[in-house]
C-alpha cells in the first residue's frame, strides 16, 4: 500500500515534469453510479469515472488537499501511527488549505480510497465513533508494542473498544456460537449484566447507532474467519433497520470498498410486528420517519421478505418502538423471554 | 364714494430691494451665501470674458454681533479680471440693471444685478457705503466710496481716489458690510467654492473664513474655454417685447433687412420664405408695424419650420479636458467618464449639456449617488430634487445596466450651458424639465454610464484573472511540493511554467 500511495505521487509529479496541469482519475461515487450487486450482496461503483485536473479552478483545492492527505497517509502509515478523520481536518490547517468542515476532509479522504481501493483503516485513519465488544474471545494484538500480547474479550465488563488495534489482532479462540449486535449502549450494559453472552454463547458488540467501519469490518472477519451466524438487534424504527441493513449489504457511501459486509447477517428486531405482538409502549411515525420508509421501499437492498413486510407493518401501525420498551415486563424479560422466542423465529428466515 | 388711487413709478433698485426673495437675499443665511457667489461670479465673468486665468480672493471678516450666530461681517472679493473703466464703476454698482448682461451670451450672472444686489443688501443691512477699486490696467487705479440711492436707483458717490498703478494691475476689488450668518451659511458656502473648482479647474480661488480658516482651490490645468460670442436672437426665441423694442431702435426700413439684420441665422433666402409665410411684404417698414401686426409676427415665428436651428458659437461649454482636470482635482476618483453632446436647442435658445460621471477614488461616501448640477458653470445647490438631472439619474437610468453595484461612491455631474438656462422658477436653482434638454442629459449620462461599464467589466475581468492565478499560485506549488515528496524525488518542481499558462486555459462553466 505503500508502494500505492508512492506511484500515486510520482503519477502526478511527471504529468508536472512534462508541463502538464497535474490530473488523476476516479471512480464517480455520484448516486447514479452506485448499483446494488446481488453478486456481492452489496452496493458497487459502475464504471463511470470522473477527472480531477489542477487546469480546472475548481479542482486545484480537492486535488492539492488529496494529494496533501496522500502525503500524510504516507508518512502515517510509514511511522505505523494512527489518526482519525477529526485529526486530518485539523492537521490540514498547518498547510494553508484549511477544509472548510470534516465533512469536506472526510469526503477526499473518501477519494483516496477510491482511488487507491484501499479502506481509510489502512491508510491508519479512523473514524472518531468506537464501538465495543464483549464476549469469551481470545485475541492476540499485532499493534507495535503489543505484539502477540493476548487479551480474552470478558476481561472489562463495560466491553473491549473495538479500535485499530483489535481490528488488526488475531482471533484466536472462542466458544461462543453467535454473535448478537445491539444498537444501544444501555441495551448492551442489560445484555452483559443478564448474561447473555453465557446464555446464548453469545458475542456481544456494541454498534453504537450506525456502526463505524472497523466495526462492520470486525463482524465480517467473526462471521467468516469464526463462522458465527450474526443478529443485529436495534430499535424498532426505520433508522433501526437501516442500522442492520448496512451491516448486512453496506452502504452507498462505501460502495468502493469492499470486505465491509456481512451479507449473512440477519435483523431479529425490534420489528414493527413485534410492536404489535408484544403490545410494546410506541411513538407514533413523524413525517421524517415516514419519509424515510418511503425512500427504503424504493431501495433495492429491502428486495427480501422480511423487508418488505416489516416495511408494510410499519406503514400500517404507524408506530415506533425503542429497544428499552421491552422494559414494561422487566429487566431481564428482553434476554429471558424476548430473545430466545426470536431467535427461534429467525430460523424460518 | 370713490377713493383716488395714487400710483407711483417705483425704480429697480427699489423694486428689488421689496422682492430681494427672488434673488436669494431672503434670510441672513441665504444672504451672506448669495452675496459671496454674486461677486465670485462678477470676477470670474470679468476674467474669462477676456481669457484671464482667474485668480480671487475672498476674505469674510466678523465685524460684531453675536459669535457664531447673526452678525455684521466685510466681504471683500479681489479679482485679476479686465477691470471697469473709471467712469463706469459707479453705475456698474451702483445702479441696478446696469450691466453687459442684457446681450445674448453666455454667462454666469442670473440678473444682471447681482454684484449691485449685493451691495444694495449690505446696504439696507448695515447702513455702511461700499467701496469699490478697479483698474484696467492703465496707470492709475481708482477707488470709489458709495452708496446707493434706492429709490432714485442712482449710485450717491462719497469720495473718490486716484493712486499710480506701478505694477500695471488689472482687476476690480469689492469691499462692503452686510448682516448674515456664516455659520450657518458655511457649509453651503464650501460646497460652493468646491463645485466652482471643479467647473473652473483653471481658476485659483483663495478663501479666509471669519475664523481666519484659509480655503484654498488650486488651477489644475492653465487652459481656459473658448470665450462665447455675443449673439443676435433667434426668432424662435424672441417675444412681443422683444420685437417692439427693436422696431423702436432699428435703423433698417424694410422688414426683409430688419429680418436679416436682427435675428440669428436669417438670411435673405429665409427672411423672404418667412416674410411669406407670415404675409408680411417685405419692403414694409419695420417702425411702422402696429401692435397687432407684431403679435401676428411673433406667432409666426414660432409656427415658421424652415429656420436654421442656431449655432452654438455663443456658447462656451468646457468641454472634456476641463471637465475632467475638475474633476480630478477636487473629487479625485478613481475613474471619470465625460461625454460632451453636441448643440442643440430649445425654443431658439442653443444649449450644449456636459455630463460626468465620477467612479470610487475619494468621492464622499453617501448612501445616494451625489449630484452635482452646473448651469452655466455655476453650482447649483438648492432643491437638487426638484431638477431635471436629479429626475433622469434617479427614475430615468438603470445603473445596473452599467455594472454600477454602488458598492463605492458615485459623482454624476451634469452642465447645462446655454444662452437662456430654462430655469424652473425665479430662485434659479433647478433646471425644469424641458423635453429638449431632458433628452440630452439622459443621452449624455447613458453614454458616460457605457464608459463607467466598460471600465468596471475590464476592472472585473481583471480582477477575475488575478483571483485565477491567485488560486493556482497558490495551490500549485503545494501540490508539486506534496507529490514530490511522496514520490520521493530530490528536485522540487518548478510551477512557473505552468502558471503562465493559467492564462490560456479556457475557463471552465
Amino acid at each position: 500500500m505503500i508502494k500505492d500511495l508512492q506511484e500515486f505521487g510520482a503519477d502526478l509529479y511527471e504529468q508536472m515534469e512534462r508541463g502538464e496541469f497535474p490530473w488523476v482519475r476516479m471512480p464517480s461515487r455520484s448516486i447514479n453510479n452506485i448499483y446494488y450487486d446481488p453478486g456481492t450482496r452489496q452496493y458497487v461503483l459502475g464504471d463511470r469515472s470522473v477527472r480531477r485536473s489542477a487546469r480546472n479552478i475548481r479542482h486545484i483545492r480537492p486535488l492539492t488537499q488529496l494529494t496533501w492527505i496522500a502525503d500524510f497517509a504516507y508518512h502515517l502509515t510509514k511511522q505505523k501511527k494512527t489518526s482519525t478523520l477529526r485529526d486530518v481536518f485539523y492537521n490540514a490547517q498547518a498547510y494553508d488549505m484549511s477544509f472548510t468542515d470534516q465533512p469536506e476532509s472526510d469526503d477526499i479522504i473518501t477519494d483516496l480510497e477510491t482511488i487507491l481501493g484501499y479502506a481509510r483503516e489502512d491508510f491508519s485513519i479512523f473514524p472518531e465513533e468506537r464501538s465495543a465488544i464483549f464476549g469469551n474471545l481470545t485475541i492476540s494484538y499485532t499493534v507495535p508494542g503489543y505484539e502477540g500480547k493476548k487479551l480474552n474479550l470478558t476481561s472489562h465488563p463495560d466491553g473491549v473498544m473495538i479500535g485499530p488495534a483489535l481490528t488488526s489482532a488475531e482471533l484466536l479462540d472462542t466458544d461462543a456460537e453467535m454473535v448478537i449486535a445491539i444498537e444501544k449502549g444501555a441495551m448492551f450494559t442489560r445484555f452483559i449484566e443478564e448474561k447473555a453472552h453465557k446464555k446464548f454463547k453469545a458475542l456481544l458488540i456494541h454498534t453504537a447507532g450506525q456502526a463505524p467501519r472497523a466495526t462492520r469490518q470486525f463482524l465480517r472477519r467473526i462471521n467468516s474467519e469464526l463462522g458465527l451466524p450474526v443478529y443485529i438487534f436495534t430499535d424498532g424504527d426505520p433508522w433501526g433497520m437501516h442500522i442492520a441493513m448496512v451491516i448486512i449489504s453496506g452502504s452507498a457511501n462505501a460502495a468502493h470498498l469492499r470486505e465491509l459486509t456481512t451479507p449473512d447477517a440477519k435483523w431479529s428486531g425490534v420489528w414493527a410486528s413485534d410492536i404489535v405482538n408484544y403490545k410494546l409502549p410506541s411513538d407514533k411515525l413523524n413525517d421524517m420517519d415516514i419519509r424515510r420508509l418511503y425512500e427504503l421501499q424504493r431501495d433495492p437492498r429491502y428486495e427480501g421478505k422480511l423487508w418488505k413486510q416489516e416495511i408494510d407493518t410499519f406503514f400500517k401501525v404507524k408506530k415506533k418502538a425503542e429497544q428499552e420498551a421491552f422494559s414494561r415486563y422487566g429487566l431481564s424479560y428482553i434476554v429471558d423471554k424476548y430473545l430466545p422466542a426470536k431467535l427461534e423465529e429467525m430460523k424460518s428466515y | 364714494m370713490s377713493r383716488r388711487e395714487v400710483f407711483a413709478e417705483i425704480s429697480p433698485a427699489d423694486f428689488f430691494y421689496r422682492n430681494r426673495d427672488i434673488a436669494g437675499f431672503s434670510n441672513p443665511v441665504r444672504a451672506i451665501y448669495a452675496a459671496l457667489r454674486e461677486l465670485v461670479e462678477n470676477s470670474l465673468d470679468a476674467c474669462e470674458l477676456h481669457q484671464i486665468p482667474p485668480d480671487i480672493y475672498v476674505r469674510l471678516t466678523q465685524e460684531g454681533g453675536i459669535p457664531l450666530g447673526l452678525a455684521t461681517y466685510k466681504i471683500r472679493v479681489e479679482d485679476n479680471g479686465s477691470g471697469v473703466p473709471a467712469s463706469y464703476i459707479p453705475s456698474a454698482f451702483g445702479q441696478v440693471l446696469f450691466g453687459s448682461k442684457y446681450r445674448l451670451r453666455q454667462t454666469r450672472g442670473t440678473f444682471g444685478l447681482g454684484g449691485t444686489m449685493a451691495i444694495l443688501y449690505g446696504q439696507i443691512t448695515t447702513h455702511k457705503p461700499a467701496t469699490i477699486t478697479s483698474s484696467t490696467g492703465t496707470s492709475k487705479i481708482y477707488e470709489v466710496e458709495l452708496r446707493i440711492d434706492i429709490q432714485r436707483n442712482k449710485p450717491v458717490i462719497l469720495r473718490r481716489r486716484k493712486r499710480s498703478n506701478v505694477e500695471g494691475w488689472h482687476g476690480t476689488v469689492v469691499e462692503f458690510y452686510l448682516e448674515g450668518d456664516y455659520f450657518r451659511a458655511m457649509p453651503k458656502i464650501i460646497e460652493y467654492l468646491k463645485q466652482t473648482a471643479i467647473a473652473s479647474p483653471y481658476a485659483n480661488i483663495t478663501f479666509v473664513d471669519p475664523r481666519g480658516r484659509l480655503y484654498k482651490f488650486e488651477t489644475a490645468t492653465n487652459k481656459m474655454p473658448i470665450a462665447p460670442k455675443e449673439t443676435l436672437p433667434h426668432p424662435y426665441g424672441v417675444d412681443v417685447e422683444t420685437i417692439q423694442r427693436l422696431v423702436t431702435i432699428t435703423e433698417t426700413r424694410t422688414m426683409l433687412q430688419f429680418m436679416i439684420t436682427h435675428f440669428h441665422r436669417v438670411g435673405r433666402a429665409t427672411a423672404k420664405k418667412f416674410l411669406d409665410f407670415a404675409g408680411v411684404p417685405q419692403d414694409r417698414n419695420p417702425h411702422k408695424l402696429k401692435q397687432e401686426e407684431i403679435v401676428k409676427l411673433v406667432h409666426a415665428m414660432k409656427n415658421f419650420d424652415a429656420f436654421m436651428p442656431p449655432d452654438a458659437s455663443c456658447l462656451s461649454p468646457l468641454g472634456e479636458e476641463l471637465m475632467r482636470a475638475g474633476v480630478q482635482k477636487e473629487l479625485n476618483p478613481e475613474f471619470i467618464a465625460i461625454d460632451v453632446r453636441k448643440p442643440s436647442a430649445y425654443s431658439g435658445f442653443p444649449f450644449i449639456v456636459e455630463t460626468a460621471i465620477a467612479y470610487g477614488g475619494n468621492i464622499q461616501k453617501t448612501d445616494d449617488i451625489l449630484l452635482y448640477r452646473f448651469a452655466n458653470r455655476i453650482p447649483l445647490l438648492y432643491d437638487e430634487a426638484s431638477d431635471v438631472s436629479w429626475k433622469v439619474v434617479h427614475t430615468e437610468i438603470n445603473w445596473k445596466n452599467y455594472k454600477v453595484s454602488f458598492d463605492k461612491p458615485m459623482a454624476v455631474l451634469v452642465h447645462v450651458c446655454s444662452t437662456k438656462i430654462p430655469y424652473k422658477t425665479v430662485g434659479k436653482e433647478y433646471i425644469a424639465d424641458r423635453p429638449e434638454v431632458e433628452r440630452e442629459i439622459l443621452n449624455g449620462l447613458r453614454e458616460a454610464g457605457r464608459q463607467l461599464g466598460t471600465y468596471l467589466s475590464r476592472r472585473e475581468s481583471a480582477e477575475h484573472d488575478k483571483r485565477r492565478l491567485d488560486v493556482f499560485s497558490k495551490y500549485l506549488p503545494k501540490i508539486a511540493h506534496f507529490t514530490k515528496d511522496l514520490a520521493g524525488k530530490d528536485k522540487e518542481l518548478d510551477v512557473e511554467r505552468l502558471l503562465r499558462g493559467v492564462g490560456k486555459i479556457e475557463e471552465e462553466t
